[in-house]
């Protein structure tokens, strides 16, 4: 197995962020989210590699990732889709919104798309409950969304 | 009563309102550099009179609060401020608001905080999906710095302050203050047994306060008006319970959102005039302020014959008709919560409500204590049941013994907050349950979104 290795640019990231705490565990979530930025999940190499970093058993590292729903423990698709179904979103037709997406890719909301273009999930409540029904797509919001509006993303995405 | 205020959002829709001198146009930071130059004892009056009951749901006196943390501080055991922006409570969408459009009163909050409590740093805690909001905190926290407001001597003071961003990986515990700061020293975000509380062991094992971004954010305002004149704001400054704050509501109304008022708004206020009323039918029932708070249904009416109940005042009138309060809402039995309300109407079906939430916590669950992460699994698994049309009568009887076990039985407040909001809909809806076991279902509309 090839060790990670953080980019120049990520490392510059990593010693930013231990310099905020007084020690250096804290640092362990911001760390892990640079890394998967870069990797795509959090691969048992990069468990070794933060652990060594930030000083840390790699059985405390895996103890967080596995705990935290946003860090992925095999690779997703080049897209991630999440769909908020909390109650004000299943209020305003999330569910509905689900049952398009799965049926337009061909997968059930937790799968990857066969080309491995887009992995679709539901989410718990992502904070967006007065513009529902929502759905993330990798960093950015999408709200107040309409089937017409979910197919225009999707062929963005899938395209 | 209704009567709506532009404190915390007066930038909101601005371009970009979210910038230093959008917020400094409206005398920004002017009170950060004031809090600095009074003694603690000062400020910490101002903000005891102002009232603030904490926004993130237990509403416990923010000036309290403060007052908790040992003094003076020593050196060794540095004080910290932590910000608890990890909003994720189903129907809350408030912080998000004010760090995505004017961050810079958090920032303000939090140096005023900081010298109010005796910290020279404080750590937002923001939930890892909300990027934009991320990237507004921080560049309002590189525009403080660069004008010399944080960093070794804000405002020429003698008092360094530093602010970080820090982010959680989705996990709704973290909302609760104890998991949350496990979370900020690297560690799974599991609660922690009180006592201590954190203003004895907090974060880093160090005296620490934890707020609220909603309630750091109002801090500056209220000391800008005067604590009591703050205070007075409110329809309820009687009870304590002052100032403004932003109520949101979502659901079945013609315009969701999120509302800065008054404390003293009712639920008519908010759901018809600010929410423009409800569509697809008549108002059937509301979850008053985030998924935990037990549900009102809307034929409800005040029951308080003791003169003296905080509710007293409106004893034979509709529930909806209640200012919205930390304790009137305690009061009515349910709680007020984060203040955000989702709104169903009787086209939705309230079995289908009670599982949607369910399958949340059940989801959310640490997994740390026995009787919340098998109840909650449990509570789940016979709600699909009964919602695929296999329950039982019993069934429903179990669901209330289950609830029953996980109250009082856990590390943190999850545990209640699983258990109070099954027991509400199991005994406001005791009929429709029945109801929609005997049929399989027939008897309910089978929607939540018509």
């Amino acid at each position: 197995m090839t060790p990670f290795a953080p980019t120049e640019e990520r490392e510059k990231q990593i010693q930013e962020i231990v310099a905020r705490y007084p020690n250096r565990q804290a640092a362990l979530i911001p760390v892990l989210h640079v890394c998967q930025d870069q990797n795509g999940w959090i691969s048992k190499e990069i468990v070794e590699w933060v652990a060594t970093r930030l000083e840390l058993s790699a059985a405390h590292v895996l103890g967080v990732v596995t705990f935290y729903t946003l860090f992925n423990q095999s690779p997703p698709g080049k897209h991630q889709v999440w769909i908020c179904r909390t109650l004000s979103c299943a209020l305003r037709g999330s569910d509905a919104l689900i049952r398009h997406c799965e049926k337009r890719l061909g997968v059930h909301a937790g799968e990857t798309t066969k080309d491995g273009k887009v992995t679709l999930r539901t989410a718990e409540c992502l904070a967006s409950c007065g513009t529902a029904p929502m759905m993330q797509v990798d960093r950015e919001y999408h709200e107040n969304l309409t089937i017409a509006e979910v197919d225009r993303i999707l062929d963005r995405i899938t395209s | 009563m209704l009567r709506k205020t532009d404190y915390l959002t007066k930038r909101y829709g601005q371009p970009n309102g979210w910038k230093l001198a959008a917020y400094e146009r409206d005398g920004g930071y002017e009170q950060a550099k004031r809090a600095l130059g009074m003694t603690r004892e000062a400020l910490l009056e101002e903000m005891k009179a102002a009232n603030i009951r904490g926004r993130g749901g237990a509403g416990f006196a923010m000036g309290v609060k403060w007052s908790f943390m040992p003094w003076p501080p020593k050196p060794e055991r540095p004080h910290y401020l932590v910000i608890n922006a990890d909003e994720g409570e189903p129907g809350t969408f408030k912080d998000r608001t004010l760090m995505e459009q004017d961050p810079h009163s958090t920032v303000e909050g939090c140096i005023i905080g900081c010298f109010g409590i005796g910290a020279h740093a404080a750590y937002i805690y923001v939930r890892d999906e909300l990027h934009l909001a991320k990237e507004r905190l921080n560049g309002a926290i590189a525009e403080a710095k660069a004008k010399g407001y944080l960093g070794k001597r804000p405002f020429g003071r003698d008092w360094p302050v530093e602010v970080y961003v820090h982010t959680g990986a989705g996990a709704y515990i973290c909302g609760e203050e104890t998991a949350l700061l496990n979370s900020l020293e690297g560690k799974r975000g599991e609660p922690r047994l009180k006592p201590p509380f954190p203003a004895q062991v907090g974060a880093f094992g160090m005296p620490s306060t934890v707020n609220n971004l909603e309630t750091i954010a109002a801090v500056p305002t209220a000391l800008k008006l005067g604590g009591e004149a703050f205070s007075k704001l409110s329809d309820l400054h009687a009870l304590k319970d002052g100032g403004c704050r932003l109520f949101g509501v979502s659901g079945h109304v013609k315009r969701p959102g999120i509302y800065e008022a008054c404390v003293g708004l009712t639920l008519r206020d908010l759901i018809f005039d600010l929410g423009g009323g409800v569509t697809h039918g008549e108002l059937y029932f509301v979850v008053p302020g985030g998924s935990s708070c037990p549900v009102l249904r809307a034929d409800e009416v005040v029951n308080a014959p003791n003169e003296t109940s905080p509710i007293h005042p409106w004893h034979g009138k509709s529930v909806l008709d209640v200012p919205m309060g930390v304790d009137t809402f305690r009061a009515l039995g349910t709680m007020l919560g984060t203040c955000c309300a989702i709104v169903l109407s009787d086209k939705a079906c309230p079995v289908l409500a009670m599982h949607n939430l369910m399958r949340f916590y059940k989801h959310e669950s640490c997994g740390q204590c026995t009787p919340c992460r098998e109840g909650s699994a449990w509570l789940d698994r016979i709600m699909t049941r009964i919602v695929q049309g296999e329950g039982t009568l019993e069934e429903l009887d179990r669901l209330h013994e289950i609830a029953d076990s996980i109250m009082g039985n856990t590390i943190c407040a999850f545990g209640e907050g699983t258990a109070m909001p099954a027991l509400g809909f199991l005994r406001k809806f005791r009929k429709e349950f029945e109801a929609y076991v005997k049929t399989r279902g027939k008897s309910s509309t089978g929607l939540l979104a018509p």
